[in-house]
């Protein structure tokens, strides 16, 4: 397992509060590796930073066999080196229908004219009807994304992660507003998408990463607490006083 | 390509269709090429509609489709009608002189004709020396090229610095406004070299043509702009359908999720914004010929906000609903500044209509943003049974089947 990711020594400050504060992280390719941490640990902060939305103040982020530096580049040219991201609410282009959606995350190529002369392809469609099986919005397809509910809305932006083919995906809060069998079926597609890339799932709920079974980084107050298996990282007595002891 | 276009693009066809119509009914009623109905000055009115509902159009895709309020897209569409000017001028006022200069004992000589036409141009603003901005005026193919090319560059570089720095919203809005606020004050400069509050006129009279009568140029001009308006809506139509149109209208709605996606969001804002300068000077320049006189009251930062008004009442984000609206509301305004609309005496006030239409304008605006935010071109939904945009009623929220952990539950 090689290195796909990694962050050393990265500190934030908003207004003088220190969102991270000297985080070290790294992720191999392929890895499953959940992150959990009490509200305000830095979670967010801590995908942002990979994805280039936030700058930090000072530190490095390495990515890829070449080691280029995350910080120097712009969100869209990150997504481009291969770096995907769900939200925590789930953003999904809510005026145009399923399959728009998941067109505009396929992996093509993004410039305006590539854009504007783009004809439809056989492969592409395809593809579409692919994803949307897998994520079991093939009926769907024609709809609007508005109409959807919070859990079929979830899965789109699942499908759109998938579209891009990242290497590295960086997944907030995956099972929210799922019923037990989504969520199921998310941690399956999860895994299977970590047997070949690099897989950041943000969760709050402890049953859910027990049944992703990977390595669990815990992070507070910025930076990272413990890390290891769940059972060893939920008998470490830092972490259940400030994460599971409340 | 072109039938799948059209067939996946209705509202094209029903344009193109109402638009050739529209334009053969006014010929067959002109003076020129039918019964003469309708009077010349009307088919002006109408040519410059025509060309309103263009620059309109092109407002919509960067304000209805990427959602970038700009607020100055008129100051494009009054240099496209200043670069067509200075070659209508020159031109003009080279016939004029070289045959008053022919009477002359001795033939003059080029230099001399040139000084003289800028005696004649440049007489009203106390000067006699071309400007350098009039370098390529002489050359009608040359100025043609600076009708493209002066807005679009102008679009090009104010572009590139704002959307490159991240300006949005109501911020980007008022540095449109800035931008032709300050080029019109530029412009009302004597030393700009456009002639100051003068401006450009006697661009009703084409160089060469003073035996055509101004009843057949007009019918010309206003099939003219009928061909740019179709076209123009065709090259827009193409652009915000298909992959191109899915982006954008992302930019519009989630600007940073498109980021995230892989999309240069800034590449793509400034090629619409580009795109849309080029067409409303080439709007502008099919303008100004019929409208006779160009000066920079033209470019005051009011009449880019009419252009949002008219798209506002016409129902952003549908082209055809941007065309109708500018189409309306301009026909409108200059039904009532006419002075044709009978004033309505109250007893103790006098509802004089060229004095009251701003405060009706007004009063439409907010009524049509309130109360139906889809303007004009929402009631075409009422008889097409396809809604573009559904409108979804009651709870967004998680499905009922959905696990939800009440606040204080343990996580089991």
């Amino acid at each position: 397992m090689k290195t796909l990711l990694e962050m050393s020594g990265v500190s934030v400050s908003f207004d003088g509060f220190k969102a991270i504060n000297n985080l070290s992280f790294r992720i191999g390719e392929p890895e499953l590796r959940a992150i959990i941490g009490p509200n305000g640990a830095g979670k967010t902060t801590f995908m942002d930073i990979i994805t280039g939305k936030t700058r930090p103040d000072e530190g490095t982020v390495i990515y890829g066999e070449k080691s280029i530096s995350l910080l120097k580049m712009s969100e869209s040219q990150i997504a481009m080196a291969g770096v995907g991201r769900k939200f925590q609410k789930p953003t999904v282009f809510e005026a145009q229908t399923v399959r728009e959606n998941l067109a505009m995350a396929l992996k093509n190529k993004r410039g305006p004219f590539d854009v504007l002369l783009y004809r439809k392809t056989r492969r592409g469609a395809e593809r579409i009807e692919e994803l949307a099986e897998i994520i079991g919005l093939t009926d769907a397809l024609p709809r609007v994304a508005g109409e959807l509910s919070h859990g079929q809305k979830q899965w789109l932006e699942i499908g759109m992660l998938l579209a891009q083919d990242p290497r590295l995906l960086l997944v907030d809060e995956p099972a929210a507003g799922m019923t037990p069998a989504e969520r199921e079926h998310t941690t399956d597609l999860l895994k299977r998408a970590a047997e070949k890339h690099a897989v950041v799932v943000v969760e709050h709920d402890m049953e859910f990463i027990r049944r992703l079974d990977c390595r669990v980084t815990v992070l507070c107050e910025g930076s990272v607490l413990a890390e290891g298996s769940l059972d060893h990282v939920t008998s470490n007595p830092e972490v259940i006083e400030v994460y599971l002891g409340r | 390509m072109t039938r799948t276009f059209l067939t996946q693009n209705r509202s094209v066809f029903w344009f193109l269709l109402a638009l050739g119509i529209f334009a053969l009914i006014v010929t067959v009623l002109s003076e020129a090429a039918g019964n003469g109905m309708i009077s010349t000055s009307f088919v002006k009115t109408l040519g410059k509609t025509l060309c309103l509902m263009l620059v309109a159009v092109a407002m919509d895709v960067v304000w209805g489709y990427t959602g970038i309020l700009s607020l100055g897209h008129m100051a494009f569409f009054g240099l496209g009608g200043y670069m067509i000017g200075m070659w209508l001028m020159y031109a003009r006022t080279e016939i004029i002189v070289t045959e008053s200069l022919l009477a002359a004992a001795i033939p003059p000589t080029p230099q001399e004709i040139h000084d003289s036409i800028g005696t004649q141009i440049f007489g009203v603003v106390g000067s006699s020396e071309f400007p350098a901005v009039w370098i390529f005026a002489h050359s009608f193919w040359l100025q043609i090229a600076m009708v493209v090319l002066v807005p679009g560059l102008l679009a090009l570089v104010f572009g590139w610095l704002a959307f490159r720095s991240r300006v949005t919203g109501v911020y980007l809005s008022i540095l449109t406004q800035a931008m032709t606020l300050a080029l019109s004050l530029y412009l009302f400069q004597n030393e700009s070299g456009l002639r100051g509050n003068n401006g450009l006129s006697g661009l009703q009279n084409l160089p060469g043509l003073d035996d055509v009568p101004q009843a057949t140029l007009s019918i010309a001009f206003f099939w003219a702009s009928a061909v740019a308006l179709g076209l123009g809506y065709v090259l827009f139509a193409w652009v915000t359908s298909g992959k191109f149109g899915s982006v954008i209208r992302g930019i519009r709605d989630n600007e940073s999720r498109v980021r995230f996606l892989g999309y240069h969001v800034e590449g793509y804002k400034l090629f619409v914004f580009t795109l849309t300068g080029i067409v409303a000077g080439i709007a502008g320049a099919l303008y100004y010929p019929q409208a006779g006189i160009i000066n920079p009251n033209e470019i005051a930062p009011i009449a880019s906000i009419y252009l949002a008004v008219w798209v506002a009442i016409g129902g952003r984000g549908r082209l055809y609903g941007a065309a109708l609206g500018a189409a309306f509301v301009s026909l409108l305004s200059s039904w009532f500044t006419s002075g044709a609309v009978p004033s309505v005496p109250l007893g103790f006030y006098t509802i004089q209509w060229t004095d009251w239409w701003l405060v009706l304008l007004g009063v439409s605006f907010v009524a049509v943003t309130l109360l139906a935010p889809k303007g004009i071109g929402g009631l075409f939904d009422l008889v097409t049974t396809r809604h573009p945009v559904p409108e979804r009623i009651g709870d967004f929220g998680p499905d009922k089947g959905a696990r939800r952990t009440v606040e204080g539950e343990e996580e089991k």
